[in-house]
């Protein structure tokens, strides 16, 4: 399909046959999947016929790849694809990023007091800063380990039902629990990375991914312990200093400060918490990744053999990597249980681990800003979709765009990966500099595999 | 005895079907070395073509159940091919000179869409299909226990087998198999031999596609539903069993499977059948601490 596109001059013909041949393409997609439906009719299945649905999307496809061939590809000299963008935007983004860390955190921690915030926006931020922290988790095993982890939800089940069932059953504090179940989830990082130390690569990211299902499928079905599909209810909720939220009672933080009650006061302490927790596995990394475990995991993640031949600790290196990373996922999921009051295994599914995965990877590995600005793109971006009401007017009424959402999550997924292979912010700086300190973008870097 | 013949029947049916699906991610992975993370949903995407074809043609009144099978199996593996070919050509192929994580995140980006596409343009629900083939044999009666053999089983079992030995056939002899042999080894090497690189994993995932076809084909006939959301699960046991029985190796493939599908089914009659699924992990686990490159699989030789 190339064949039109690699010549640099105008020629229609030819580009007009390689738009055919892609109409042609999207004729055999949609002529079972677009323009039959399949529709229950008096017990029976009966195919419905949409013309032109299917009819409308072989022409979009069409006028689309002949407006390429036309336009987009021989101004770019027949590279293909995004080819071009890829050199000048990294340095752009680590230029940014030297002012854009302090910005965000301080827009962070006035977000309350802005006028504009209110109750919506901040269940959103507390939503994004929980996946901020999460990516951040994962980072630390996947972006400075290397090691794949498909599995990563599983920590974050972890910590949430420790924290849910220690907190039901004993009625301790939330800040009490939290240590023990990023202490459980780190365990349990350690008992996952035994088995798994001598694999590598993609062996890994099955093995992690088939644990990940493991503990979710025990959570099912261990009824007496975590009350299976149904979950575990009326999980409390956090305290500040010991004054409760509440609307009623002595000892609740509007009585003991004399305001009057507002429901948004525990909004904002929970949001406060989170941004908090977040920003304390940010600099935990940072500190990580200037000590010697810090140094081995990189030098893990670029090579593993050279790395045994320094006479490094691998098997220590992959279990504090797991461990730490684990701990940060417990932390994450005994916020989620006290925030939600409600835990089910629903919210530990492989989709999750998948979100996580892609915000680090498309915020570029390694990178502490990088995961943030993904975290915020793909998360937000999906809660924006939710409520659409602008495309219901474009399309009529019966467009419902919360059905789209995933479709286009994962169409963006694939676009930004397309466009930005390395991430939104691919530079990768050495953390060991021998005389200057150069930002190198991460496509120069080439990366053992391990 | 009676009861483990029929539960030995049953697992390897259902790990024949495992098998098929196995072959599109161990061909995929020998040939670029990547999970293709969306197999499992072009698997469940052939599903809903060949009921959909299948519906079509008795609608348009081929009754006649063998003609009506053959062009659903032939049509559903051409249109499968097609979107196996779209998603390499979409997301794999402009990352293919990229590093290894960009085409696993596009994947499971695929299979995302995919899935929520199938839910948006086919519906929800479970789509129900009336057994097509019906009958089979009794192999013997022991206390009113009855061992059947049932003929859609053994269908099932046929086809595997034939095609297995059908792709065995072009791996090995025909000038495709030896490009993808090449291309295995050395992409490098193979283009300045003239071979067509992106070609030949073209067809790789179009083979894959058209294998997952025939596997939902006799997903659908031997289960009767099938809703958008199969997929994943069905992906997600193939690929285990793919790395079981040793990635890149075919028979290897098809072995994993058969005991992903055997162990499954002893499982589930045996013990409890919430737990199958992690009795297939946990094997998984054992084998891959003990054989790190799977039961057929080549070790892999680490150099500096």
């Amino acid at each position: 399909m190339s064949a039109a596109s690699a010549k640099s001059g105008l020629d229609f013909p030819a580009a007009l046959k390689d738009a055919g041949l892609a109409a042609l393409i999207a004729l055999a997609l949609s002529i079972a999947m677009l323009f039959f439906r399949t529709v229950d009719f008096q017990g029976n299945l009966i195919l419905e016929k949409r013309w032109t649905l299917a009819g409308t999307t072989v022409l979009i496809v069409f006028a689309g790849r002949l407006a390429l061939n036309l336009f987009w590809f021989p101004r770019r000299g027949g590279l293909g694809l995004f080819k071009i963008a890829s050199s000048a935007l990294p340095a752009r983004f680590a230029e940014l990023g030297k002012w854009m860390a302090p910005v965000l955190i301080v827009f962070a921690v006035v977000l309350p007091f802005l006028p504009a915030s209110n109750r919506y926006i901040m269940d959103l931020a507390i939503l994004v800063l929980t996946y901020v922290m999460l990516g951040w988790g994962l980072n630390i095993v996947v972006g400075l380990a290397g090691l794949l982890d498909l599995g990563y939800v599983a920590f974050y089940a972890v910590g949430a039902y420790s924290y849910a069932l220690i907190a039901t059953t004993f009625d301790w504090s939330f800040w009490v629990c939290l240590p023990l179940a990023g202490m459980f989830a780190a365990l349990w990082g350690i008992i996952l990375g035994f088995p798994v130390l001598r694999l590598r690569g993609d062996y890994l990211a099955i093995v992690t991914l088939a644990f990940g299902e493991i503990i979710r499928i025990v959570l099912l079905n261990w009824y007496t312990l975590t009350n299976g599909p149904d979950g575990i209810t009326r999980i409390p909720r956090p305290s500040f200093f010991g004054l409760e939220f509440k609307r009623f009672g002595d000892g609740t933080f509007a009585n003991y400060f004399n305001i009057e009650y507002s429901s948004m006061h525990r909004i904002v302490f929970l949001y406060y918490v989170i941004l908090v927790l977040a920003l304390i596995t940010s600099a935990l990394t940072i500190r990580l990744r200037r000590l010697p475990i810090g140094r081995a995991w990189e030098a893990m993640r670029e090579d593993e053999i050279a790395c045994r031949s320094l006479g490094i600790n691998i098997t220590n290196t992959k279990l504090t990597a797991f461990s730490i990373g684990a701990m940060f996922g417990g932390f994450a999921g005994s916020f989620f249980a006290t925030r939600q009051g409600f835990i089910s295994p629903e919210s530990f599914t492989f989709i999750e681990s998948a979100i996580i995965l892609a915000i680090v990877v498309l915020g570029g590995m390694g990178s502490q800003i990088g995961v943030a600005i993904a975290a915020i793109v793909m998360i937000g971006g999906l809660e924006l979709l939710r409520d659409l009401d602008a495309l219901k007017q474009l399309f009529g009424d019966n467009f419902d765009p919360a059905l789209y959402r995933m479709l286009l999550f994962g169409l963006a997924m694939v676009g930004i990966m397309v466009w930005r292979p390395r991430g939104l912010v691919s530079s990768r700086a050495p953390t060991v500099v021998l005389r200057e300190h150069k930002a190198r973008s991460a496509d120069l870097v080439k990366e053992g595999h391990g | 005895m009676e009861y483990f013949l029929q539960q030995l029947i049953n697992g390897v049916t259902l790990g024949s079907i495992y098998g098929l699906i196995a072959i599109g991610y161990t061909m995929v992975y020998g040939i670029i070395g990547m999970i293709n993370f969306a197999h499992g949903d072009i698997f469940m995407v052939g599903t809903f073509i060949a009921l959909i074809t299948f519906i079509g043609l008795v609608s348009i009144g081929v009754t006649f159940i063998p003609l009506a099978l053959m062009l659903v199996l032939i049509i559903s593996m051409v249109l499968t091919a097609a979107w196996g070919w779209t998603v390499e050509r979409l997301a794999y192929r402009p990352l293919r000179e990229s590093f290894r994580l960009a085409p696993l995140i596009t994947a499971i980006g695929m299979s995302i869409a995919l899935q929520n596409f199938v839910q948006i343009s086919q519906g929800a629900r479970v789509k129900p299909l009336q057994p097509v083939i019906t009958g089979g044999y009794e192999i013997m009666e022991k206390d009113g226990f009855i061992v059947n053999l049932s003929n859609i089983q053994i269908m099932i079992v046929v086809v595997t087998v034939a095609l297995m030995i059908i792709f065995s056939l072009i791996i090995s002899r025909t000038a495709l198999g030896r490009s993808q042999r090449a291309c295995e080894q050395d992409r490098v090497m193979a283009s300045l031999v003239g071979v067509n690189v992106d070609r030949t994993i073209s067809l790789t995932f179009v083979m894959g596609a058209a294998l997952a076809a025939v596997a939902g084909l006799m997903f659908l006939l031997y289960y009767g539903v099938i809703d958008f959301y199969i997929g994943f699960v069905a992906g997600i046991k193939a690929f285990t069993a793919a790395v079981l029985g040793g990635i890149g190796s075919l028979p290897g493939a098809m072995l994993g499977g058969m005991i992903i599908g055997l162990i499954e089914t002893f499982w589930s009659a045996y013990f409890s059948i919430e737990y199958k699924d992690v009795a297939a992990f946990s094997v998984l686990v054992l084998v891959l601490i003990f054989l790190p490159s799977g039961l057929l699989g080549r070790p892999e030789i680490e150099k500096v």
